[in-house]
């Protein structure tokens, strides 16, 4: 058996550490203040969830399904929730929501500019697109690594994780929408003399918009996946539950948590497709 | 008249470095070989024409003769490589951002082959975008938008999507689009190609009487050489980005400038781009009703032909004696007023041979070209229809 040769070994792992604490003692303010801005985001967020009465959630619930698609699809979702607050997971599943929404919110806040640069440099362009397909084939596991790194345990570091993993779908959907705004349209603008930015803002943008709304579904729905797993890292909610069942092999209680994510993911996806339904012109 | 547009030598290379292809252009080194050896792409070689206040000038050539990269040359959607365009004696491409701003806002419009329109406007607010972004205030802008809508047919409309009309429809949207902004000049990039034919040709008229009334300067690309004769007042033929002639469509017609354009005129249907006034001619004979039939009846000997036409001293058409009635009324002692007969065709300088041709083959006496006030123009025989269509 030939093994591996010892003098080869080449640790690059304490070079990265080292560069991590090089950075947390030289811009350490700068890590705690996005931390902290974060965080305070965060909570205010979940602190209405958990203030929300329940039969107040239910009623929302219901009217957001009607609104954004039909009375059918409101009474299911309101339902569904409704199941979700039988399990006993009704805080969990605020929690879990909390974090989606912060990630989410994070993720069109950088993403949808970006992928707008991205549209109008071919350069950004080249180099961006490796980057995003690395992002994606990626297991959602290894984002867990930095963000542990630059802000610990807890929930900053989770919603660090699932903004990263979430995000390529709005910047590449925001993108493409832009793109593919006939060459004409663009040409018709500029030549009323409009500037870029109302060439952006009056004719780009919502040209692209059913496009980048089908983005941000993917985007949330991604962010929900890895919130799952961020749990890992110290985010409470259904994830948590699953990883304790899975600890514990409790069935009953993974097989509830589970379901319930579930329940989660069917509402969102299918209240942020409603929503980006109506974005589309008669045809 | 007046010059509104003058391009000078204009040349529009696409590629990394497109000035560095200039000096091999000069040399003649051709568009195949440039593209081969350097990846540079030459849509328009050393171009020069001046386009006349209120005319409509056509840019006729095939795909990739140039003509869609040349019109945008003129609102500077393309940047040409090297050249001038003056625009009422202004050198546009020395224009800053604000000014070249400025200039899209107020002098000139496009429009564009697959219509360019939003889609994610209503209709209205299509033709409003050029006023929106001029600043104009928002009660204003929608009073001018209805309005021109109505003018080109499209009243009740306005709050229907772009996709929900038809192709003509939509058209006539991008047309109203453009005329809101009251634009001096408008440049229509085959606004009708994508058009079936029978909307085309009503396309094509209405273009006419819009033009008629607004007294604009139109430059208009085709590859359609009948659309060309019909619309032109002059037409510039294009091929590989170079110019080939520019010329009034009779022009051309009589004198192709060379192989290329000969071959182009062959296709063409004369008979829908000669009028009666191209050709028709001047009366050898004509007889002056105080003249008296003795006259007329010498004219007619004098000339060889059987029939003539009488006028009085302004020249107005007063009818027609043939030969035998003269004769007989000589012989009876009538007068020549009392012989006069009617049943010929009369039509305007500007008709087509197209609407000739049934007259010419119906009557037997020559078609007599009138202008309004019934003044006798010419005359057009028979044989000059047909000959002329051949």
């Amino acid at each position: 058996m030939s093994e591996f040769p010892d003098f080869l070994r080449f640790e690059i792992g304490i070079y990265v550490d080292n560069f991590v604490k090089w950075l947390m003692h030289n811009h350490g303010e700068f890590f705690d203040a996005i931390s902290k801005g974060i965080l305070w985001f965060l909570l205010n967020i979940e602190k209405f969830l958990l203030w929300l009465p329940w039969w107040l959630a239910l009623v929302l619930i219901f009217i957001i399904g009607w609104r954004s698609k039909n009375l059918r699809n409101g009474l299911t979702f309101t339902f569904l929730i409704f199941i979700v607050g039988t399990f006993g997971l009704w805080d969990y599943m605020m929690m879990t929501l909390a974090i989606v929404l912060t990630s989410v919110f994070i993720s069109l806040l950088l993403g949808i500019p970006m992928g707008i640069f991205m549209a109008y440099s071919s350069r950004l362009n080249i180099i961006m697109r490796p980057i995003l397909d690395g992002m994606q084939t990626m297991p959602s596991f290894v984002y867990l690594i930095p963000a542990l790194m630059l802000f610990d345990m807890g929930k900053v570091p989770a919603i660090f994780a699932t903004t990263i993993y979430a995000i390529p779908p709005v910047l590449r959907l925001t993108d493409l929408g832009i793109r593919r705004v006939p060459k004409e349209m663009v040409e018709a603008a500029h030549s009323f003399g409009s500037s870029s930015w109302q060439t952006l803002t009056k004719v780009q943008l919502p040209q692209a918009l059913p496009t980048i709304m089908t983005g941000i579904n993917q985007t949330t729905m991604m962010a929900l996946a890895m919130v799952v797993i961020a749990s890992m890292i110290g985010a409470k909610g259904l994830g948590l539950e699953v990883l304790k069942a899975i600890q514990h092999i409790d069935i009953a209680r993974g097989f509830e948590a589970g379901i319930s994510i579930v329940f989660l993911a069917i509402i969102i996806d299918r209240v942020s497709q409603g929503i980006a339904n109506r974005f589309k012109y008669p045809e | 008249m007046g010059i509104k547009v003058k391009v000078e030598n204009v040349t529009k290379i696409f590629g990394r470095n497109p000035k560095s292809i200039l000096p091999k252009i000069k040399k003649g080194t051709s568009k195949e070989t440039i593209l081969a050896e350097t990846g540079h792409a030459v849509g328009v070689n050393n171009v020069s024409f001046e386009v006349n206040k209120g005319e409509i000038f056509v840019i006729m050539g095939l795909s990739g003769s140039g003509k869609s990269t040349l019109i945008r040359c003129l609102n500077l959607l393309n940047k040409p490589t090297e050249g001038k365009i003056f625009i009422d004696g202004e050198n546009i491409i020395d224009y800053d951002n604000k000014q070249l701003k400025e200039f899209r806002q107020k002098k000139v419009a496009m429009v564009f082959q697959h219509f360019g329109l939003f889609t994610h406007r209503t209709v209205l607010n299509n033709v409003v975008y050029g006023l929106e972004i001029r600043g104009i205030p928002e009660e204003e802008r929608y009073e001018i938008a209805r309005k021109t809508l109505a003018s080109v047919g499209l009243e009740g409309w306005e709050d229907k999507y772009p996709n929900q009309l038809s192709g003509g429809m939509q058209q006539r949207v991008g047309l109203a689009r453009a005329l809101a902004n009251d634009p001096d000049i408008l440049l229509m990039d085959e606004p009708f190609s994508a058009l079936d034919p029978l909307i085309k040709r009503e396309m094509q008229q209405e273009l006419l009487d819009i033009q008629s009334r607004l007294k604009k300067t139109i430059i208009f690309i085709t590859h359609d050489i009948n659309e060309a004769f019909k619309l032109g007042e002059r037409v510039a033929i294009m091929k590989d980005g170079i110019i080939e002639q520019i010329d009034t469509p009779d022009e051309i017609l009589a004198a192709p400038k060379n192989e290329y354009i000969k071959n182009f005129v062959r296709d063409i249907d004369r008979s829908k781009i000669l009028q009666a006034k191209n050709i028709m001619f001047k009366p050898s004979a004509l007889v002056s009703i105080k003249d008296g039939l003795k006259i007329a009846i010498k004219e007619m000997e004098q000339s060889g032909i059987s029939s003539i036409f009488v006028v009085d001293t302004d020249r107005k058409l007063l009818g027609l004696i043939t030969i035998d009635d003269a004769l007989k009324a000589l012989k009876e002692n009538h007068k020549l007023k009392d012989i006069l007969i009617h049943d010929y065709f009369t039509t305007g300088p500007e008709t087509y041979i197209q609407e000739l041709i049934p007259m010419a083959t119906e009557s037997k006496y020559p078609i007599a070209v009138m202008d309004e006030e019934n003044r006798l123009l010419g005359i057009i025989v028979r044989v000059s229809v047909l000959s002329n269509l051949v």
